[in-house]
């Protein structure tokens, strides 16, 4: 599976329950839409390093990273490497 | 409409009326209750409500419950008798360590903060901080954990999950334990009680639901930091609670409110979310406070998230 899809899928099992499920777009910011708050970032960080094995560091704890499925495919890619 | 350092400025003695009124009217009347049981802290807030309150109800119609535990500043029992002598209104003292001991508050939060730090014993100093330069980068608001051994240097953790709900989870019920008792001596007294909090701790979610959030009626809720402080010098607050730097006094280490959740001094934050409030354009809001359209967005967006992630917390109980 890539690693859009396994991200996708988390945050479906995770924080779309209750929504519509094609609310979720790649793009859209989680934390405006309130998909994620500030217990579902934690969760997210934690899915991250131990799905694929990175080290997110306090630096990079940022929106910028984050805050979208494309940012965080981008970031995960960008730490892989 | 014209924005400047000074837009957070009030008129205290017409503010004053209208609280002291509309206190009158929900205790009286609304609630038909008889007076004022207020938890004071020795800080600014519950100093100006208790203010609020003499004036409202007069100091025979008041109850100050003073609620130290073993990790509270000595310093905040001090400040509020000193406050109950400067009003003239009845105080009583009740010490929470013992019910807080009784319902697991220390032991399950030393057990979660000794899985971070194995080495750690209680005693040590212990507490919980957001990131604090939000003017100068973007940051998602991650808890991180410092404890400090006797005599030795801070060390830090950034908090995961697991542990970061099980300390707040065992660590709120101070704030519960001392609405029960507020509520306690409200009923005994058929009295209100009433709450403390500010426009920051109401709106950005910094209060325990069914904690310091349990009160009767919330006469500065709509009041920004900035304005409490003003108010308290005009109600005449003494001077040595005025000047007290916020802190949460609620962890076994000192930290200021800023420090612990707000992330910048009140006096900019409140300038800035004024201005977010009123529709200010960034660029007149950059002349004013001398910051980036980009250090003033990152605020803006912090304050936002901060209401949007902690609105369960104002919600009243959901019917079906």
């Amino acid at each position: 599976m890539d690693i859009r899809t396994e991200i996708r899928d988390f945050i479906n099992d995770n924080f779309m329950m209750g929504r519509d499920p094609s609310e979720l777009k790649d793009s859209i910011s989680l934390l405006e839409l309130g998909i994620i708050d500030s217990t579902g970032v934690l969760e997210l960080v934690n899915f991250i390093e131990e799905s694929y094995g990175i080290t997110i560091e306090d630096d990079e704890l940022t929106p910028e990273n984050l805050d979208t499925i494309d940012r965080m495919f981008e970031y995960i890619n960008r730490k892989k490497k | 409409m014209s924005f400047s350092k000074d837009s957070l400025n009030i008129d205290c003695g017409k503010v004053t009326d209208k609280l002291v009124e509309t206190l009158k009217k929900q205790v009286y009347v609304a609630l038909n209750r008889g007076g004022a049981v207020i938890g004071t802290s020795g800080g600014v807030d519950s100093a100006v409500v208790a203010a609020l309150c003499t004036r409202a109800f007069g100091p025979d119609r008041m109850l100050a419950v003073l609620m130290p535990e073993k990790d509270s500043s000595p310093e905040s029992s001090k400040l509020g008798k000193e406050l109950a002598n400067t009003f003239g209104y009845e105080y009583v003292i009740e010490d929470i360590t013992k019910a807080l001991e009784g319902a697991g508050c220390y032991t399950n939060r030393d057990e979660s903060i000794a899985r971070m730090f194995p080495e750690y014993k209680p005693g040590w100093k212990a507490k919980i901080v957001l990131p604090s330069n939000i003017l100068e980068k973007s940051q998602l608001n991650i808890f991180k954990l410092t404890v400090t051994p006797p005599n030795e240097e801070p060390k830090t953790k950034r908090l995961p999950l697991k542990e970061y709900l099980h300390i707040v989870a065992a660590s709120n019920m101070k704030q519960r334990i001392r609405m029960l008792k507020l509520y306690y001596h409200a009923e005994r007294l058929n009295y209100a009680v009433i709450g403390t909090g500010n426009k920051n701790e109401h709106d950005q979610g910094f209060f325990v639901k069914y904690g310091d959030g349990g009160a009767d009626c919330k006469p500065i809720a709509h009041l920004y930091k900035t304005q409490i402080f003003q108010l308290a010098e005009y109600l005449g607050v003494p001077e040595e609670i005025r000047t007290r730097i916020p802190t949460t006094d609620t962890y076994p280490d000192e930290q200021t409110q800023e420090e612990f959740f707000f992330g910048l001094k009140f006096k900019t934050m409140d300038l800035l979310w004024y201005a977010l409030e009123h529709d200010v354009p960034i660029d007149e809001v950059s002349k004013v406070m001398d910051l980036t359209s980009e250090q003033i967005q990152r605020v803006w967006n912090d304050i936002k998230q901060k209401h949007r992630t902690t609105e369960y917390l104002r919600m009243p109980s959901l019917h079906i």
